[in-house]
């Protein structure tokens, strides 16, 4: 792309990137779904594909970034998943009779689809960190950027 | 008795790396110092048997190590300079201080001593983990089933932090954009 080419980190990095970010996406992913079974969780995993797109930021600028997931998106994302945990609560209130019951049967240990509602909690909170870090890391390369162009205009104006 | 060395000398590394962070001149170096106070501290995680922390923690730690480079590399880059007199601020530190050095020498007297945890709350999670929740990370079950409303509440409080400084940097953005609209229409 034209884009890509303009903006952003040199060529080196952005072939690290490219090579990179798959692998992290798949391990943030296996993170969060895995997070009953192994260490780690909806914190830890969100904040790995929070991270895969700051380094997307980070190389290639932020247009790109935000033809991926615009602000706007990321708020939205934000948000949901935040109420997607409060419906959820409600949801066990409404079965069980006390607000986040696990409601979902337990299967068997060491299965994927085992433990209950713990996956789809995992989801929802990887949801919210991933998308409300990265658009807090969004909001400071906007803001930086209109500062580095304020310097620039005064600097003319002089 | 070699993992208590390697977590002393952790500690050690922990506080030297804490004192560059305030003393040191250059704004880059103080943030790459405290970088290097969480990997630290995610290690000494490791080493105490709590992976799930250290992943946390690791991963925390590189984000807000770019977070961070990225709002100060554009700052000046000097810390604030030192002002005149500073005996009075130095005697009330010492004495705060003090009063904390008092305080946490009762306290830590009625805590159990170092490796022996307390297992009364435990003792239940981690009987009943398996049968009850289903979940094979006693972690994730107690922080998803078994404490999920405190998890809520950190969610919450993360949601609300987060949408209170993204407004924040979102209005002071449009006045800045306002105040470009000036100075073009100016030029």
């Amino acid at each position: 792309m034209k884009e890509r080419k303009q903006s952003g980190m040199t060529f080196i990095v952005k072939t690290i990137t490219n090579l990179i970010i798959g692998f992290m996406l798949v391990f943030g992913a296996y993170v969060v779904l895995y997070g009953h079974i192994t260490p780690g969780g909806g914190f830890p995993g969100g904040v790995m594909i929070a991270l895969t797109y700051i380094l997307i930021t980070l190389a290639y600028g932020r247009k790109v970034v935000e033809s991926m997931i615009s602000g706007v998106a990321g708020s939205i994302g934000d948000d949901f998943g935040a109420l997607a945990i409060i419906i959820l609560g409600f949801i066990g209130l409404w079965i069980g009779g006390t607000f986040l019951f696990n409601f979902l049967p337990k299967g068997t240990p060491f299965e994927l689809f085992s433990a209950g509602h713990i996956m789809i909690y995992n989801l929802a909170i990887m949801l919210k960190v991933g998308m409300s870090l990265y658009i807090v890391f969004l909001a400071l390369a906007i803001l930086q950027r209109v500062v580095s162009a304020k310097d620039e205009n005064q600097e003319v104006r002089k | 008795m070699n993992e208590i060395i390697l977590l002393h000398l952790l500690l050690i590394f922990m506080i030297i790396g804490a004192f560059v962070t305030v003393e040191i001149k250059n704004m880059l170096s103080a943030v790459i110092s405290i970088g290097a106070v969480g990997f630290a501290l995610s290690m000494m995680f490791l080493f105490l048997g709590a992976p799930d922390i250290a992943i946390t923690q690791v991963i925390v730690e590189i984000l807000s190590l770019i977070l961070l480079i990225r709002a100060t590399v554009n700052v000046d880059n000097v810390a604030i300079e030192e002002k005149g007199e500073s005996v009075f601020s130095n005697r009330t530190a010492l004495i705060f201080v003090g009063i904390i050095l008092v305080f946490a020498w009762i306290a830590f007297h009625s805590l159990p001593s170092f490796g022996e945890p307390l297992m009364r709350v435990s003792n239940f999670y981690l009987k009943h983990g398996l049968t009850e929740v289903g979940a094979t990370n006693f972690v994730t079950s107690v922080i998803l089933d078994f404490r999920a409303y405190d998890t809520f509440g950190e969610a919450m409080v993360l949601f609300v932090s987060i949408s209170g400084a993204f407004a924040i940097l979102r209005r002071w953005k449009r006045e800045q954009h306002k105040d470009f609209l000036r100075i073009d229409r100016e030029h």
